[in-house]
């Protein structure tokens, strides 16, 4: 057994590949043990496997159904039997609630996540590769976006296409792109009259080629650095969003709108609003962790 | 008929007061089968007129050709098919994310051939590098190994003309002269034209059946490399140049 896994280490790690998925595997091995000997970012990773997990296998997780209301049993405290995270005003389960509602923050976060940075990354590498008038135009809608303080502008959008979850990432998605087309547009300048894309150049390619297969995996890395750190952002954007009640709507168990909810007793009935806040606060520090473990591995300008 | 041929090329770059005049009037012509060196101090317009040919550095003005075709402000995949360029620094010429088998392949398709396979195993061993490295990413390879992959990528779609600028300078000692050699010897293996960019007298005295000296984006003098070795030369600045490349001289 222990053969055969030197064996398999030592074929990742050799420096003589002999095929082209060999020599892929090799470097996204290499990038594991690099981020695998940072302890904070594998337990950021941990925690969002978790959250996976626990997303995945709600119904079986769950100890009841998350709108099951029971008046009877209503803002039972923590440790109850039957309900160790106690009951909010309707008498649901608040552990069935969150353990559901992470379904709803892993859809906010996956839709934002390929919205945001796709839209910026297109945006910024064409500005920055293009230039001129182009360059010009699309920066300056991209100020434009960013001169709105990003809450009110969602706040704007949620108002104008109606409350709800979808319409809610869409209006966190449309405020958190520039950014994004930021940070490309940056590389892209630095990348653009580099020798090895003048050498494409001069292979005849064209801009979109060059574009999308040789400016964009060298922006990628740090956009993902960048939406990982943005995602606790995401995560309390949707939550502030529910918490205003323009994101889910009852009896949805997200999040934030749980802990709107639970506003009513904060001062009585505590939990109901701090125990959805502390799930919102580890998912986002996990979020953090990890992308500070990939800003290591992936970072470009970092050469070990 | 020459290789290349330019003719009161002016090469600038910025607009209005910002203007830089970095070649002024450059001509000359390089004949098929020649190796033409380009010297002269940093900032003299050498690599300039690399670039303007092969369309780096657009704002230009005068008359290129090769093989006798004009070349005009677009350049077709015909022109890289004929003209093709080594960068001076092998760090920085290589993309950071794909290894040298993406690099050739990709090169190799830009150029319509469909046999990429094979190709891509003579290219590597037209250039001494052996199939294991293949596979390899840049940071993976040493400054000669990937100076060895960009002449490979250069060679890649058959080119008759190379332009080199300064394919050396930013290599150890040891390993320049093994670049050296290899370039001769794919020169006369593949019947290319040189045009080489160097501020090494020595380089271009070895390589080189010409030379033309560069000062303030001018040239000074063209001459042949005997002149320039029996130090046989009209201009006060040819003169000065080559006694500089011969180190401190006590009088």
């Amino acid at each position: 057994m222990s053969e055969t896994q030197t064996g398999w280490r030592d074929w990742l790690l050799t420096d003589t590949p002999q095929s082209r998925n060999q020599a892929r595997l090799a470097a996204l091995f290499q990038g594991w043990l690099s981020f695998r000997s940072n302890p904070m970012a594998m337990f950021g990773l941990g925690i969002l496997i978790l959250l996976l997990l626990m997303a995945a296998f709600a119904p079986l997780l769950a100890p009841h159904d998350p709108f099951t209301q029971d008046l009877a049993n209503r803002l039972k405290p923590l440790g109850t039997p039957d309900h160790p995270l106690g009951t909010d005003s309707l008498g649901r389960d608040i552990l069935s609630r969150l353990i559901y509602g992470s379904r709803i923050t892993l859809y906010i976060v996956t839709l934002v996540a390929l919205i945001a940075p796709v839209a910026g990354l297109m945006v910024g590498t064409i500005a920055g590769y293009t230039g001129g008038w182009i360059d010009l135009g699309l920066m300056r809608i991209t100020d434009i976006f960013l001169a709105f303080p990003r809450l009110v502008l969602a706040l704007a959008f949620v108002a104008a296409l109606g409350a709800g979850i979808e319409n809610a990432v869409l209006a966190i998605s449309l405020t958190a792109w520039p950014p994004y087309a930021r940070i490309a547009r940056a590389e892209t300048l630095t990348i653009r009259n580099s020798d090895y894309i003048s050498a494409v150049r001069l292979q005849g390619a064209g801009p979109i080629r060059i574009i999308t297969k040789h400016i964009w995996p060298l922006c990628i890395s740090s956009l993902i650095v960048r939406v990982t750190l943005d995602m606790a952002g995401i995560i309390l954007a949707a939550a502030g969003l529910g918490f205003l009640g323009l994101g889910a709507q009852p009896p949805s168990p997200e999040w934030g709108a749980m802990i709107s909810e639970g506003r009513r007793f904060i001062l009585d009935h505590w939990w109901v609003a701090t125990m959805p806040g502390l799930a919102i606060f580890t998912v986002s520090l996990a979020f953090n962790l990890l992308g500070d473990g990939l800003r290591d591995v992936l970072d470009p300008k970092d050469e070990k | 008929m020459s290789a290349l041929s330019f003719e009161g090329l002016n090469v600038w770059f910025g607009e209005g007061r910002d203007r830089v005049d970095a070649v002024k009037g450059a001509t000359f012509q390089v004949a098929p089968g020649e190796t033409f060196g380009l010297v002269g101090e940093s900032g003299s317009g050498k690599s300039t007129i690399m670039r303007a040919l092969t369309g780096l550095a657009p704002h230009w003005s005068g008359h290129m050709s090769v093989n006798g075709r004009p070349v005009g402000r677009r350049r077709d995949k015909e022109f890289y098919k004929t003209v093709q360029m080594v960068f001076q620094d092998p760090y920085a010429s290589l993309h950071p994310r794909q290894s040298v088998d993406q690099v050739l392949s990709e090169t190799l398709y830009l150029h319509g051939f469909t046999d990429i396979e094979p190709r891509i195993e003579k290219l590597l061993d037209d250039v001494g590098l052996g199939p294991s490295f293949r596979f390899r990413y840049p940071h993976q390879l040493s400054g000669g190994q990937r100076q060895r992959v960009a002449i490979a990528r250069a060679l890649a779609p058959e080119p008759s003309i190379l332009l080199l600028d300064e394919p050396t300078s930013a290599l150890d000692v040891s390993v320049q002269a093994e670049i050296l050699n290899l370039l001769t010897d794919l020169r006369a293996e593949h019947d290319l034209t040189f045009l080489m960019v160097s501020h090494d007298l020595a380089v271009v005295g070895h390589m080189c059946e010409r030379i033309a000296v560069m000062q303030f984006g001018e040239i000074v003098e063209i001459l042949g490399v005997d002149e320039m070795r029996a130090m046989q030369t009209t201009q006060p600045y040819t003169r000065s140049l080559l006694k500089a490349s011969l180190g401190y001289i006590r009088d």
